[in-house]
């Protein structure tokens, strides 16, 4: 304990890290998912393919290998050598939590009745306007529960990045785990900053469903 | 029907392929080291009751050593043997037990069972980069050391690093939760920890990173891997010494490796097994390190 309050800049700064990661990378995977989410259910059938496409296989890969990808196979060829680690870290994580964003969404706008959209389309309001103004809204309400959990485990995916280049909490847990015979109280210590971490975005998520359940 | 002659299909797909990787590999197995003299009736050099009799009596010796770090300890998934320092200084123990180099059997240690690897008598000896501690000699027998190095850093051949100040600011990368990237950190570098020592050359050889740091002796196999492209630099900031683990219930082993390694020194088999391995990376031979008194018995 005397270690981790001694060098509490850097548990600090490994905190601040990840949050970063975990912020940086939620925004991203939201917007990219929400867009693929509505590639998947548009009309125009190219899109909806990619879209199907990058799902497929996004989803089934390992996070692992995206970083992996990401981190030291891209490098190799003369991608990303110069792009900061930070960046790379949103790009894995991205990448992959994206797929599972747009499934997210995707159930939510299922989730619509047909008839909303058949409704916004007679009164002449295009595909963009129906799904933006109309479709979207109502979905978003009904995956604020599934979205908490892909974004939850998204930012304890995040300690992968622990061993490629990104002195985020995890990595910072088993530098002080490696000085000292005290690994329980360390480990315990930061479990509990994911912990928080975590509970702020469970919280965000029951404020959501509060606010937007009285909306209805 | 379909599926069976599908399964067929893979499991003749595979044979080839792994026939065809063999094949690939087979050409480039040129470094096999030096050649040993074995001794002849090498037991009766040894007392009755001593291990070494007991060892040179079974013609055979189980040494741990490390597979995964080129220059020290090294084999590939085609090798059959594993190639490095450490290897050549078991065949250097070896031989003076009359026992060929492919009567020795080879084991896999890495760096969390060497111990209890000694302890439980599953080796006889292990030379896998194996760091002299006090910590160590409390558990197990350590002689020598056969090789001194200390951390260092390995950049590309065309970097501007030169010295320990030079690294201020720069990305270097290492091992997560090594002590080594701790100690870079602590001369202001950014810590790049990454999960193996081959994804950090990765990292310095594209450019990612300014450089990469540990023990000098792992950085010169890699150097030696890739000599036009890597240098390492720096004098060593700490010291580390390469030492032999053997099982404190045979104290006796002390002597014997101290002695016999100390004739490999002078008779320069020593220096020819550092040429054949480390020496690869155009560094020169350095001189052969002062080794320690063995404990009393």
């Amino acid at each position: 304990m005397d270690d981790l309050l001694a060098e509490r800049d850097l548990v600090l700064q490994a905190f601040w890290l990840t949050i970063q990661l975990a912020v940086l990378s939620g925004l991203c995977s939201l917007a990219f998912g929400t867009v693929l989410a509505a590639m998947r259910v548009g009309p125009i059938s190219v899109l909806r393919g990619a879209a199907t496409t990058y799902v497929t296989l996004v989803r089934n890969t390992p996070l692992l290998l995206m970083f992996i990808f990401v981190f030291v196979a891209a490098p190799n060829i003369g991608w990303f050598v110069g792009t900061p680690f930070l960046v790379k870290g949103v790009i894995a994580v991205s990448v992959y939590t994206s797929a599972f964003v747009c499934e997210a969404v995707r159930s939510g706008v299922n989730a619509v009745p047909l008839g909303q959209a058949e409704a916004a389309r007679a009164i002449g309001l295009t595909f963009g306007q129906t799904m933006t103004s109309v479709v979207l809204p109502q979905a978003f309400r009904a995956v604020v529960p599934p979205m908490a959990s892909v974004l939850i485990a998204m930012t304890k995916n995040t300690s992968i990045a622990a061993v490629f280049g990104l002195a985020e909490l995890t990595f910072r847990m088993r530098y002080f785990a490696n000085n000292s015979a005290d690994d329980t109280t360390i480990f315990l210590t930061f479990a509990l900053l994911y912990v928080v971490l975590v509970e702020l975005i469970s919280a965000g998520a029951i404020g959501l469903e509060r606010r937007w359940r009285a909306a209805r | 029907m379909r599926h069976i002659r599908r399964a067929q299909a893979a499991t003749v797909a595979l044979v080839l392929a792994a026939a065809l990787a063999a094949c690939g590999d087979a050409g480039d197995d040129d470094d096999s080291g030096t050649d040993v003299d074995v001794a002849e009736s090498a037991a009766d050099d040894f007392d009755d009751g001593t291990r070494m009799r007991e060892l040179a009596d079974s013609g055979k010796v189980v040494i741990g050593v490390k597979v995964d770090q080129p220059g020290i300890g090294f084999q590939g998934a085609t090798d059959d043997m594993p190639s490095g320092l450490d290897p050549e200084m078991g065949k250097i123990l070896a031989a003076d037990l009359g026992i060929a180099p492919e009567d020795i059997e080879w084991k896999e240690t890495i760096s969390d069972n060497r111990e209890p690897f000694i302890e439980n008598g599953e080796v006889d000896l292990v030379i896998a980069s194996y760091s002299i501690t006090d910590e160590r000699r409390q558990v197990v027998g350590q002689a020598g050391p056969y090789y001194v190095t200390g951390q260092q850093l390995l950049v590309a051949a065309d970097s501007d690093i030169e010295s320990l100040d030079d690294v201020k600011g720069t990305e270097v990368c290492s091992v997560t939760g090594s002590t080594s990237l701790e100690n870079i950190e602590a001369e202001g570098a950014k810590p790049r920890g990454f999960d193996t020592y081959s994804e950090c050359v990765d990292q310095v050889l594209n450019g990612t990173v300014d450089a990469m740091t540990t023990d000098g002796a792992i950085l010169l196999g890699y150097a030696a891997q890739n000599p036009d492209q890597l240098k390492v630099v720096v004098e060593p900031f700490s010291e580390e010494r390469y030492g032999i683990g053997y099982s404190l219930d045979h104290p006796e082993m002390c002597e014997w490796i101290t002695d016999t390694l100390e004739d490999a020194f002078e008779d320069g088999s020593w220096a020819s097994a550092f040429e054949a391995t480390l020496g690869q990376s155009g560094v020169e031979t350095p001189e052969p390190p002062a080794m320690d008194e063995c404990p009393a018995a």
